[in-house]
């Protein structure tokens, strides 16, 4: 049944285009409807799943020449990403809600690029999985550069590039696996049993994770990431940042991770204290998380800071993947959905909530405009969210952090001390933005309060938005088991697996 | 052989023949006072009708193929890759003949629509033919075509200097080919392809070894102008941009697919030399072994093929980044694929795996190529240009020729799950099936990274097309037949490329039996 999410979006994208141009609304009610559907698909998906292990809803023979298989399948790992990805697209719909400008087209991208996700996320088989991640990529480049705003050209286009050149890294690695392992079959069990050479392994690891780890927004080839999100269009930031970065992380899982454990082993010597692929990526995963903070703490346009927020949350998944221990892995697969549902939220009331009433997104100007007042959902909305931004107890993040820092200390406690280093510079931006852009109560013209300014009212389908994104964070906060219980045995299951 | 026989074996070619005689005889005996629609409209149905019979002779011609006498090995193949080849060559000339419908630059219709089915007469003979005699023959008529249709819109200068430069590079390149095949004779003294490489490996021959290197280098030049790769290709940017439209596409899908299918009977005789034994066994044959540092041809051959097929992936792609005219990129492009197929001649297989991949991916590239020349015909007749400027807010314009150009673009640049990627997977998974050495997969990754690099130039044409502002709001017209044809091959695109199995099996029924 999780196989109807991915071929609802496609049917939904290709109806967009056949809709009448002339009705908007109808266009984007449509839209709604088909992601609110993936999202009760993923939802009962996810509800219904009661063994442990991997579950496949379809195999056929896609390519029996080349033994290429159409194979649909879901393990805890990608049934927690496919109900983030249904969270992420019927928030994103919300938000998108005021576009008025080529909207049947808007949607229409927008659906293929869920489509895609949701495949990339349910693939069992490599060839099949990387059709997909090229799909969710395409429609991402459109969404930019028609709908976006600052710099929208280069900055879809620099997306774009930096995702061909990944890709292109990845599909190398899909093509030398494949030969290597006998030519007979793309399937990632097939592939991860036919135990590749350890020399192979070597350089296929590195090249396979970072043609992944560019799209997770890995130091440092992140820079797409700050660039791409400012341009893109509130609906696609949050996508962007919601689940094309997971796409990239659960690519280094799934992929470089499980088919190349052996290019993890260390080399045999050591350069400065580094002696495995692993150590080198576990430092620019640290590195992603200072940096992305400490850039963050200066930037003066608010879309650019949450931009950079992400570069350091995805630092965490990516440590976490690289502790290779039950309980850090566990706490990246938790950051990947807490990330996704927090990013999410914060760019909606940045680029959707606030700069669509103030029409500008520079923190000096937003200082001026008294907007914890005039703006108190708002302001609310983005204090609660940068809570749980911050890791605080009580939302997803707390609980994803914990457990990669923990992890990370029984790796390596240096990981662990420079990583909480990254928190506390967390603390300092989101506080610094929220102080700034909303409570700030320095310069502000008087004028302001006074009838005739007062920003229009909050909509519907923003207040909606906001509550299922908060809800979402704050259900997982409170009670993790629910993502936990199913999230544990696949970790389990890929480090007994192949990952040791 | 008897010349039942031969006729047998040549029927389609006759048919394609009758056909362009047809079309000659009705245009200008019996449509000499009709209107230059009405006798495109006939022409373009006369010539279709031809290639329909030419392949219904294809389906019916005997296996086994044409043996000459006093010879053993077969001169006209009719089986495996020849016949695959064969009907793609005439289906990429039926969508051409459809384009045709739409276009306006000659009143000379029945000319034009006869000498595209002459060329494709001497694309089937490339196709098949295992003769140097042949071979050329074949090349030539197909050439001389090009050359004529290149020259075709009378009234544009850009034409005709196309048609001079591609001339000139032409006449030249087959005298290096011809001076390549004369060698090739005097050290085997025979002009069957098989009989040759089996020739080589005779004592006298292999004393002969420096020659027969001066004869490979002169053959790949003249065969690499056909393909246009590097440094033969600069012929190719000027014809794209200067012929009219449908002459272009005949250029780059049709004859392209001639030429590649004769690099595959090369390739395929080759290595069949002494059925089934490899080529290092064979250079021990002989008595001699590696007289003069002689390795054999296959080493040889593969190594100019890297050679070239690596400098015109580099050189095709990074040229196509600066080109401002969309026609001038579709060249360049051309010279990249044609790198990337050169790869695939390379690392070419034993078992039909390679030949098939080759065959695959130049058939559904000129597929898509034909559809992309269909499109800037179009935008051309309304815009006057073809400059990447004309492609300006299309998707306001045609949002259906945009959707097109989308969809065909897209495949160029090799995204899944268009039939462009599914061909370059394939194509790059059997060259890695025949050598997993460290030059093949090098060789792979720097095919995969240029692909990557050339999506920028694609998306170039794309973002005019869809992402930035129109200057002119006016609906381009497109004309119901071509817009048909358009829609046909995107959906071919995309179908072929979520079901690739479809013409693999197709395929692979024609190797069955062999």
């Amino acid at each position: 049944m999780l196989a109807w999410t991915i071929y609802l979006s496609f049917a939904g994208a290709l109806a967009e285009a056949l809709l009448p141009k002339s009705r908007p609304a109808l266009a984007r009610w449509f839209a709604l409807a088909v992601a609110v559907a993936g999202l009760v698909l993923a939802a009962v998906g996810f509800a219904t799943y009661g063994g442990h292990g991997r579950v496949v809803f379809a195999d056929a023979a896609w390519v029996p020449a080349l033994g290429i298989r159409f194979t649909l399948a879901a393990d805890g790992i990608s049934l927690v990403l496919v109900l983030l990805t249904g969270l992420a697209a019927v928030a994103g719909v919300l938000f998108s809600w005021n576009i008025e400008q080529r909207t049947n087209e808007f949607f229409g991208f927008y659906l293929a690029l869920i489509g895609g996700v949701y495949g990339v996320f349910l693939s069992f088989d490599l060839f099949l999985l990387f059709v997909f991640y090229e799909i969710a990529i395409v429609p991402k480049y459109f969404l930019i550069a028609i709908w976006g705003s600052t710099r929208r050209e280069y900055g879809a286009m620099k997306l774009a590039l930096y995702s061909f050149v990944g890709s292109a890294m990845v599909l190398i690695g899909l093509l030398t696996s494949y030969a290597m392992a006998g030519s007979k079959s793309t399937g990632l069990v097939e592939l991860a049993q036919a135990n590749l050479p350890v020399s192979a392994q070597m350089w296929l690891f590195p090249l396979v994770f970072v043609g992944f780890g560019i799209l997770a927004g890995m130091w440092p080839f992140h820079t797409w990431a700050p660039t791409g999100h400012v341009a893109a269009p509130t609906s696609a930031s949050m996508l962007l940042a919601g689940v094309i970065m997971k796409l990239g992380a659960y690519g280094c899982l799934r992929v470089a991770m499980s088919l190349y454990p052996h290019g993890m082993d260390p080399w045999g010597f050591s350069v400065l204290g580094i002696g495995s692929w692993r150590a080198v990526f576990a430092l620019l995963a640290v590195i992603g998380i200072i940096y992305g903070a400490l850039v963050a703490l200066v930037q003066t346009d608010f879309k650019f800071v949450i931009g950079y927020s992400s570069v350091s949350h995805m630092g965490f998944v990516l440590l976490g993947l690289m502790t290779l221990n039950q309980i850090g892995m566990t706490g990246a697969v938790m950051q990947m959905f807490s990330h996704g549902v927090i990013a999410g939220l914060l760019f909606a009331i940045v680029g959707r909530i606030v700069y669509e009433r103030t029409h500008t997104r520079q923190l000096a100007e937003l200082e001026t405009m008294n907007l914890g007042k005039r703006m108190p959902f708002a302001a609310w909305s983005f204090v609660i969210a940068g809570v749980a931004s911050m890791g605080l107890p009580g939302f997803s993040g707390f609980i994803a952090e914990l457990q990669v820092i923990t992890g990370a200390w029984t790796t390596s406690p240096w990981w662990a001390v420079s990583v909480a280093v990254g928190i506390v510079v967390g603390v300092a931006y989101t506080w610094r933005a929220l102080q700034k852009a909303f409570f700030s109560d320095r310069h502000t013209d008087p004028h302001l309060n006074e009838p005739g300014h007062e920003l229009a009212a909050i909509t519907w389908p923003e207040v909606t938005g906001v509550v299922l994104l908060l809800g979402a964070s704050l259900a997982v906060g409170l009670y993790p088991r629910v993502l936990l219980d199913v999230v544990e045995p696949a970790v389990n299951a890929l480090l007994a697996g192949g990952v040791r | 052989m008897n010349y039942w026989e031969l006729f047998r074996i040549t029927l389609p070619e006759t048919m394609l023949e009758i056909a362009a005689l047809l079309v000659l005889i009705v245009d200008l005996g019996l449509l000499r006072k009709a209107a230059l629609q009405t006798r495109l409209v006939v022409a373009a149905l006369l010539g279709v009708l031809g290639c329909i019979a030419a392949q219904g002779a294809l389906v019916v011609a005997p296996a086994g193929g044409l043996i000459l006498p006093g010879s053993t090995d077969v001169a006209l193949a009719t089986m495996g890759s020849a016949a695959v080849a064969q009907t793609c060559i005439l289906a990429l000339t039926v969508l051409t003949l459809f384009l045709l419908v739409n276009s306006d630059f000659t009143r000379h219709v029945g000319e034009f629509v006869a000498v595209i089915l002459m060329a494709a007469t001497g694309g089937l003979l490339v196709a098949s033919a295992q003769d140097l005699l042949l071979i050329f023959v074949g090349l030539e008529l197909l050439s001389l075509g090009l050359y004529i249709l290149t020259a075709f819109a009378k009234r544009s200068g850009a034409s005709a200097e196309a048609a001079i430069k591609y001339y000139l590079f032409g006449g030249m390149s087959a005298a290096f080919l011809l001076f390549g095949f004369s060698y090739l004779y005097g050290i085997t003294g025979t002009t069957n392809l098989h009989a040759i490489m089996r020739g080589i490996y005779t004592p006298n021959a292999m004393q002969a070894a420096p020659l027969l290197y001066v004869a490979l280098v002169m053959v790949l030049a003249g065969l690499g102008f056909k393909v246009a790769a590097v440094p033969f290709h600069l012929w190719a940017p000027d014809a794209y941009e200067g012929a009219p439209a449908p002459a272009a596409a005949f250029i780059a899908s049709a004859s392209k697919v001639a030429s590649f299918a004769l690099l595959i009977s090369i390739g395929t005789a080759a290595l069949h030399a002494f059925d089934g034994v490899m080529a290092a066994p064979m250079v021990t044959m002989g008595g001699s072994c590696c007289h003069g540092g002689f390795l054999g041809f296959v080493p040889a051959w593969s190594k100019l093929l890297i050679v070239l097929a690596g400098v015109s992936m580099i050189v095709g792609n990074l040229a196509a980044l600066a080109q401002t005219n969309v026609r001038r990129l579709l060249a360049y492009s051309a010279i990249a694929h044609a790198g990337y197929l050169l790869l695939g001649l390379a690392f070419f297989s034993y078992t039909p795996r390679s030949a098939q991949a080759i065959l695959y991916y130049i058939f559904t590239y000129g597929l898509t190529t034909v559809g992309a020349f269909g499109v800037v015909g179009v935008v051309e007749k309304a815009t006057g240009s073809a400059r990447l400027e004309a492609f300006l807010g299309l998707s306001k314009r045609s949002p259906m020729l945009a959707a097109v150009l989308l969809v065909l673009f897209l495949s160029l640049a090799g995204i899944p799950p268009l039939v462009g990627f599914w061909a370059k997977f394939n194509l790059f998974a059997a060259v890695l099936g025949v050598s997993m050495s460290r030059l093949a997969v090098g060789m792979v990754a720097l095919a995969v990274a240029m692909s990557a690099v050339s999506l920028y130039y694609y998306l170039q044409v794309l973002k005019r097309a869809y992402v930035m502002p129109a200057v002119d709001d006016r609906p381009v017209e497109v004309h119901p037949t071509t817009l048909m044809v358009l829609v046909v091959i995107a959906a071919g695109v995309v179908l072929l490329g979520c079901f690739p199995a479809l013409v693999q099996s197709w395929m692979a029924s024609f190797y069955a039996t062999m």
